[in-house]
């Protein structure tokens, strides 16, 4: 990957200067079945389309979220989470 | 040396001659010649032999696209010495050939050739009787790929990489491309043009009348301020602007706002019989060979074109004194039958329906080709103009423009027609695999009717020239044959790299950033051996004898620099449900000033990281991890906390805060020494956590015992580090106060048991099967991170068990030995060495959780024979702990 990814403090990064820590996920509110714990911990929909994920700015050490297309690559939209 | 009289256009520089040896005997060159000319001028004209039959091939494009010049140069394989500038001294060698590169014995290969390598031969012929396999793959390895890496050898040159940030950049330094460039550079863009020549100027260095233009261009670009880099090679064209660049032994990663793909025409060959033989050459590579180098190429040219360029280049060879004894324009109608004849793969005549002109230069010129490749590459659509038949690029990606040849702009050609059903010599579509019109009609008979299956049976396109010279010449030989359309057709997908590139240059320059402490140079003073550990150097020990270091731990007083440690500071009203969360067992009960050991899970249940927590004031908690952990384990919490948003903040320490444990009997005492605190069982009891002052340092103290004595953790601001260290050492002089290592370290954790995660621990590594039951807490009100995971494998049972073993016969195994029940891989061993203080061989392992009981014996694989064992559960030293409270 060599796209630009905006940090909501840092501006416009290049990849490498981030993580991405894939799909962002659902935890279980209680005890989950096996099959919903794997769900949860193993399965994701990698759709082609635009995903929210979990993006590491290695800069100012936050954690963002993002809207990616996993085909294009565009970003449309980063952001700090907010509280539910 | 044959060279024509200087004339203005020519690149080389006369008064400066040059030396490089080919195949051992020296050459001569000009400054400004490639490798490629000047072996020309010194009389070769075999530069390679053809992948499968061993044809011998000559110079062909003379730009760097087709692969007939590919030399290893300097012991790197598969250079193209066309465009290789000579370096003083150089070494190059031919490839591909037992003998010599003028007498190579796989030639026989093209004699026996047709009814033995059609497509698919390999992947019918030599998959059975299978048992022969091992004798077939050792014979098709060797004579598989082209040129030779000496896996002995050094790593090739150093590679650097350069990030470079422009407004612009231009692909391809022709006229179109430096037009565009100046434009730019005129409103105050930062411009940067990537060329992959030896000079910009693209297609009007070939031309005999262009170097005036070109000279034009090239000052009023250098007027502008823009850039250039070259030679060099745009190997990809990536979202948002990213232009990866090979430029020699440094990759240049582009970032520019805009991209304009100025990368003219691909020349194409003609497919007639006997195209590839030796002196024939497409027209651009025939004047540059002439207007760049002012090399006499033949004495009798024949030209056969179906563009302007072919007519140019036989007008640029009367000019240098060649005869041209004949000019076959396609654009005037097209023979059916044309052929070129040869012997010993040297052209000699050139036949048009039968009728021969002796010569012994062909010049072809077919359609020339936008060179949409890094368009396409970047997701750009092709389509085909049938009237001119050629491809051209549209739709392109946002923020990049095509300009000049490369957008379509290639004059009228006619649409040359592939040669079919003809007798004579092969008639090559893919000179790179060694392709035929024959091959590709044998691919279609087979049923490969899709032109990307075609490319994955026959190979064509996929060898080094990436499909430059036969894409389109196979799209039409398809087409033909089938009587489909080339859109119908269409295109093989482009990808990246769209030209060949060394992987060290992709792996960049090496780095290894190194983290050291602030005692590292202390550590070297001392004698210490530093090993890696993750990104840390840590000395290993700090003489001959680890074991005798480890014991005078036990009989002393250690010092060991534990600065690596992950520290991390929590704060905050919900800092001790925060942890409660993380970690399988309960912080927020922990009273200030106490200690508990932690170990972190993810929600699959694996163990991640441990450490230790001490709870500094009731919203304070300070957090160790292990030494490689601690951007992990801060990304972890801060990551939970992105979800939780509890009231908690997390403060990377680990950094700015020094650490050395003090352990040892004699440890008390030695703090006695260099602080006015309490140090005894009242002041700092075991798991205790205190504010005191070492050496006039303020300090945090944990007294913890990881490595099995009395011992106080402290962790102070990292400036005072060496002040502190020289302290401890120079009071406990008469004391015994040593330093010790890693390995001792390793020794002294080992005798109690202690687990080093990710050592005894791997990513299957649950709570429970590392004996660490009773950590899990399941009464905490929040379902903590990894608990589903854990009661899982409670519920389904304990397979596998971590315990600590003796091995009874003093055979010491290798960590990662094989345990072996009833003749059956089951577990491993995770670590062992010889304890001095227990006079044993002690370790631990991962066993089958049946044989988890004291006493139990378990056989291990060592060198080829099993070996028994005996297993211990608990602590080898000091079960009881008196040593860590004492």
């Amino acid at each position: 990957m060599s796209l630009l990814v905006t940090c909501p403090n840092c501006g416009p990064r290049e990849v490498q200067e981030l993580r991405c820590a894939g799909e962002s996920t659902r935890r279980p509110q209680s005890t989950p079945t096996q099959r919903e714990l794997n769900d949860y911990l193993y399965v994701r929909d990698n759709e082609w389309g635009v995903h929210r994920e979990w993006w590491f700015c290695r800069v100012c050490e936050e954690w963002f979220l993002a809207e990616r297309h996993t085909y294009t690559n565009e970003v449309s939209r980063t952001w700090h989470p907010e509280p539910a | 040396m044959t060279r024509l009289d200087p004339h203005p256009g020519e690149l080389i520089d006369r008064s400066t001659e040059l030396t490089f040896t080919f195949d051992g005997k020296p050459v001569g060159a000009f400054a400004g010649d490639t490798i490629g000319s000047a072996l020309y001028a010194s009389g070769r004209r075999t530069f390679s032999r053809s992948f499968k039959y061993h044809r011998p091939r000559g110079l062909q494009c003379c730009s760097g696209h087709c692969a007939n010049c590919q030399m290893t140069v300097d012991g790197q394989p598969n250079v193209r010495v066309c465009v290789t500038p000579v370096r003083e001294g150089a070494v190059v060698i031919g490839q591909n050939y037992r003998g010599s590169l003028d007498r190579d014995l796989m030639r026989v290969t093209d004699k026996l050739g047709g009814p033995f390598t059609p497509p698919g031969f390999y992947y019918k012929t030599f998959i059975r009787p299978r048992k022969l396999w091992p004798l077939y793959e050792k014979v098709l390895r060797g004579v598989a790929g082209l040129g030779k890496l000496d896996p002995n050898g050094a790593r090739g040159g150093r590679v650097e990489v350069v990030h470079e940030h422009a407004e612009v950049v231009v692909i391809g330094g022709g006229e179109s491309g430096l037009e565009a460039a100046i434009a730019a550079a005129a409103r105050g863009d930062r411009v940067i043009v990537v060329d992959e020549g030896p000079a910009v100027g693209g297609a009007l260095l070939a031309d005999r009348e262009g170097h005036a233009r070109a000279a034009e261009l090239r000052q009023r670009a250098d007027e502008a301020g823009v850039e250039v880099l070259a030679p060099a090679i745009a190997i990809g064209l990536f979202e948002e602007g990213f232009v990866p660049v090979a430029h020699g032994d440094t990759l240049v990663k582009i970032r520019a706002s805009r991209v304009v793909v100025a990368a003219g025409a691909m020349e194409q060959p003609l497919v007639f019989p006997g195209n590839d033989l030796v002196g024939v050459m497409l027209a651009d590579g025939v004047r540059r060979l002439v207007n760049l180098w002012s090399i006499k190429p033949a004495e009798r040219a024949f030209v056969v074109a179906a563009d302007d360029r072919g007519l140019g280049a036989a007008a640029d060879l009367e000019a240098a004194g060649i005869d041209v004894v004949g000019v076959l324009d396609l654009r005037q109608g097209q023979p059916p039958n044309i052929e070129a004849r040869g012997r010993r793969s040297r052209v000699e005549a050139f036949a048009v329906n039968g009728q021969v002109t002796h010569c012994d230069l062909v010049v072809m010129s077919g359609s020339p080709q936008p060179n949409y490749k890094l368009l396409a590459q970047a997701g750009a659509r092709v389509v085909y103009d049938e009237s001119r038949g050629v491809f051209v690029p549209t739709d392109l990606p946002p923020n990049v423009e095509a300009v000049g040849a490369a957008a379509g702009d290639v004059g009228e050609p006619a649409v040359p027609s592939p040669v079919l059903g003809h007798q004579g010599d092969k008639c090559f579509v893919c000179f790179c695999e060694d392709q035929t019109t024959k091959d590709l009609k044998y691919a279609i008979a087979e049923g490969f009717d899709s032109i990307e299956l075609s490319k994955r049976y026959t190979t064509v396109t996929m060898g080094p020239c990436q499909g430059r010279l036969c894409h389109v010449n196979s799209i039409r030989v398809y087409a033909k044959t089938t009587g489909l359309d080339e859109n119908t057709i269409g295109t093989t997908t482009a990808r990246p790299p769209h030209t060949p590139v060394t992987l060290g240059l992709l792996a960049g320059r090496p780095q290894e950033p190194v983290k050291r402490t602030s005692l590292h140079h202390r550590h070297e003073e001392l004698g210490g051996t530093m090993m890696w550990t993750g990104a840390w150097k840590r000395p290993h020990s700090y003489g001959p004898d680890p074991g005798a270091e480890a014991k005078h731990v036990h009989d002393a007083v250690g010092l060991i620099d534990v600065s690596t440690l992950g520290k991390l500071l929590l704060t905050g009203p919900e800092a001790g449900a925060f942890l409660d969360r993380v970690y399988p067992n309960r912080f927020s009960d922990l009273k200030v000033g106490r200690i508990r050991y932690g170990v972190l899970t993810g929600d699959a249940g694996r163990i991640m990281d441990d450490g230790t927590v001490a709870r500094l004031g009731d919203e304070t908690f300070y957090v160790t991890t292990t030494s490689t952990g601690a951007d992990a384990v801060y990304q972890w919490f801060t990551w939970w906390n992105a979800v939780w948003f509890m009231d908690v903040r997390f403060v990377q320490l680990t950094g700015g805060v020094s650490a050395i444990n003090v352990a040892g009997p004699k440890a008390r005492e030695l703090m006695a020494r260099v602080s006015a605190d309490d140090f005894s069982n009242e002041g700092i009891a075991y798991l205790d956590a205190r504010h005191v002052r070492v050496a006039g340092v303020p300090c945090l103290a944990l007294r913890i015992g990881f490595v099995g004595e009395l011992g106080y953790e402290l962790h102070f601001p990292s400036p005072h580090a060496e002040h502190v260290w020289d302290t401890l050492l120079e009071q406990g002089a008469d004391l015994g106060a040593a330093p010790f290592g890693l390995e001792p370290q390793r020794i002294l954790r080992l005798e109690k048991g202690h687990v080093i995660v990710s050592q005894d621990t791997d990513s299957e590594s649950n709570l429970l099967e590392a004996a660490m039951p009773w950590i899990v807490k399941n009464d905490k009100e929040f379902e903590w991170v990894g608990k589903w995971a854990t009661q899982q494998v409670a519920d389904r049972g304990l397979r596998w068990m971590l315990v600590g073993f003796e091995s009874p016969s003093g055979v010491v195994p290798v960590e990662g030995a094989q345990v072996v029940v009833r003749g059956v891989s089951s577990g491993r061993v995770t670590s062992v060495r010889h304890s001095d203080a227990l006079g044993k061989v002690i370790g631990l392992a991962i066993v089958p959780s049946e044989l988890a009981a004291e006493g139990a014996r378990f056989l291990v694989q060592v060198d080829g024979r099993a070996v028994a064992m005996r297993v211990h559960l608990g602590p080898f030293f000091d079960p009881a702990g008196e040593r860590l409270k004492a």
